[in-house]
């Protein structure tokens, strides 16, 4: 039976030569990571008796969603968490002045082609977009990973998702990932795997890439995958030492289903409250008044992202009815941020800077929402109570059409804020 | 684990993800008693109070999306849920609850079968669903024998004692 990449991957992680779709393996992990949220993770450790970590060398910590922390209580679980790394022998601990896990373990070169990542994160899907097999679990998943360095899978069928078309001044990865959103719905890709391909695919820049596949969970992928090609490999290998074999799908290999998608004429796209599949041109809904911009996450917070809201703001003021929260997905951008001045722009045009992390996107804090207010996001999520109040609404969209949103104080499509 | 679980219908509807079964804002909260008291206070702020341990929540499709935090189980176990009956469930969610041993069910259309407050009986061996209030009975999927076997042990934590050979917490736990 020809195998997907993602099988090969799984198979040679479980010691097997050959796995099929449905089959329950257990695989060996090769990083495992937990960020601040998941004190749960070290008690249930314990709760099974656990008392050394099997291979701290795989292991990963990120204080990332609490950085730095608002609560005493959020505190004390980032203190047990440093205590913890140290007691174990934990190789990695990326504290609160890092960012994102997801932005950080990339640019750490901790990701590479044919591996097995597993993160106490439901956006750990990401990671397809390096030929990573990477998904989310809980944290007591995660505490038996840290005792046996393995876990158990069921195999996914593999949806293929097929983009072509060059995307049109102004729309971005995030358009098009909203507008899969709004066809295809969020339970399409539930326990399954997504691969994306397509002319379009191959034009997006990693970061692009990063964005498709961070948002596969909003469809209920368990993972994605992207087949590496020359610019994953020069990111890679830029940051990693280490050995690896690219898997390749073999010919011949059945998908469980394949869409295809033309986005030569897609105009942006935004999701209004409180679904996020619940997907619109901005054209629909322009004129809504807004009283947030958050720009950051890992699905909107790259260099590429603020890039785009340093061109549309610079010599400008943000509307002021309007507040923009810009958040860096990580140090590294923030800096890049910062050498290529976008950094002095955004805060001459009015923009609060946040530390690089998670910032409001789950409700915590740096940019929480108010009953009644409207917030224009670059993150993934527009549930109610999100990003604060249950009252709030929640639009998400791309970077330019959050940036313009903030120039003008109300909801725009970003193509006439562009030169 | 009971094989036949008997409570009363709490109705949700679909895609409740993990912010409505347990807000964000709560996420640093690391005791069961405490998480319980905002069990599904996002997609209904009253359910905590009219909430009687034993209940069945019934739900339609893709329940639990969204964030990974087990904090959504643990709410629904430790405020006395007895299981949750929903058309589909999303995968984090699934494995969450399952390893910490409340029972789920997956049952196609169940959704427009169950009115708030009907008696429900579900068999977890079968997965038949009877519906007392209203008599009819309905087919859920058949839990795989992995799940039952996890279920039976009272969720991994068990297993894994037993596995490792330790048969107690160790003695780190204390500290957190």
């Amino acid at each position: 039976m020809p195998m997907h990449a993602l099988e090969k991957i799984l198979a040679a992680h479980a010691g097997r030569e050959n796995v099929a779709a449905g089959e329950i393996v257990t695989a060996k992990v090769d990083l495992a990571e937990v960020n601040d949220l998941y004190l749960q993770v070290i008690k249930s450790f314990y709760e099974m008796g656990g008392q050394r970590v099997k291979n701290p060398g795989g292991v990963v910590f990120v204080l990332d969603h609490y950085a730095p922390a608002p609560t005493i209580q959020s505190a004390a679980n980032q203190k047990a968490m440093r205590e913890f790394v140290r007691a174990q022998g934990i190789k990695h601990l990326f504290d609160i002045n890092s960012g994102v896990c997801h932005q950080v373990m990339p640019e750490a070169g901790l990701v590479w082609p044919g591996m097995i990542l597993v993160a106490t994160d439901s956006h750990t899907t990401t990671h397809g977009a390096f030929g990573a097999l990477g998904t989310g679990v809980g944290a007591t998943d995660l505490a038996t990973i840290l005792l046996t360095g393995e876990l158990w899978f069921r195999v996914p069928e593999v949806i293929r998702i097929n983009i072509d078309g060059q995307l049109p001044p102004g729309v971005m990865a995030k358009d098009v990932i909203l507008y899969i959103l709004g066809q295809l719905k969020q339970d399409v890709a539930v326990y399954k795997a997504i691969e994306y391909t397509g002319s379009t695919v191959a034009a997006l820049s990693i970061a692009g890439r990063m964005v498709l596949c961070n948002m596969a969970v909003e469809m209920g992928a368990k993972t994605t995958y992207i087949q590496p090609d020359e610019k994953t490999l020069a990111y890679v290998c830029a940051r990693t030492g280490k050995e690896f074999t690219v898997p390749e799908t073999d010919p011949g290999y059945r998908y469980g289903a394949e869409y295809h998608f033309d986005v030569a004429d897609l105009v942006p796209q935004v999701a209004v409250p409180h679904s996020i599949d619940n997907v619109v041109p901005v054209k629909e809904v322009e004129g809504t008044a807004v009283d947030q911009v958050f720009i950051g996450t890992c699905t909107g917070g790259r260099l590429e992202d603020i890039e785009v809201a340093a061109r549309i703001l610079a010599g400008k003021r943000v509307n002021p009815r309007c507040r923009l929260v810009v958040i860096p997905a990580s140090t590294e951008v923030l800096l890049e941020a910062e050498r290529a001045g976008y950094l002095r722009m955004l805060l001459e045009a009015g923009a609060t800077f946040a530390t690089p992390g998670c910032g409001p996107c789950l409700g915590a804090h740096a940019g929480v929402l108010a009953p009644g207010e409207v917030c224009v996001s670059t993150s993934s999520r527009n549930f109610p109570g999100r990003m604060g109040s249950t009252e709030a609404k929640i639009y998400s969209a791309s970077p330019a059409t959050a940036a313009a949103s903030a120039l003008a104080g109300k909801l725009v499509d970003p193509r006439r804020y562009l030169d | 684990m009971e094989k036949i679980i008997r409570g009363q219908a709490y109705k949700f509807g679909s895609n409740i993800d993990t912010d409505q079964i347990y807000p964000g804002r709560y996420l640093e909260l690391t005791e069961p008693a405490d998480i319980a008291r905002h069990a599904l206070e996002g997609a209904d702020p009253s359910f905590r109070e009219r909430f009687q341990p034993g209940g069945i929540v019934v739900a339609g499709t893709n329940f639990g999306c969204g964030s990974s935090r087990e904090h959504a189980a643990i709410a629904l176990k430790s405020v006395g849920v007895s299981l949750v009956v929903a058309e589909s469930f999303a995968r984090i969610f699934f494995r969450n609850a399952i390893n910490l041993g409340l029972p789920l069910l997956v049952c196609p259309g169940i959704a427009a079968q169950v009115a708030e407050g009907d008696m429900l009986e579900v068999d977890l061996q079968t997965g038949q669903v009877t519906n007392l209030t209203s008599g009819r009975r309905f087919q859920g999927e058949k839990l795989s024998d992995y799940v039952l076997n996890l279920l039976a042990a009272g969720g991994v934590k068990p297993l894994m004692r037993k596995m490792l050979g330790t048969g107690k917490n160790s003695p780190g736990i204390p500290t957190l």
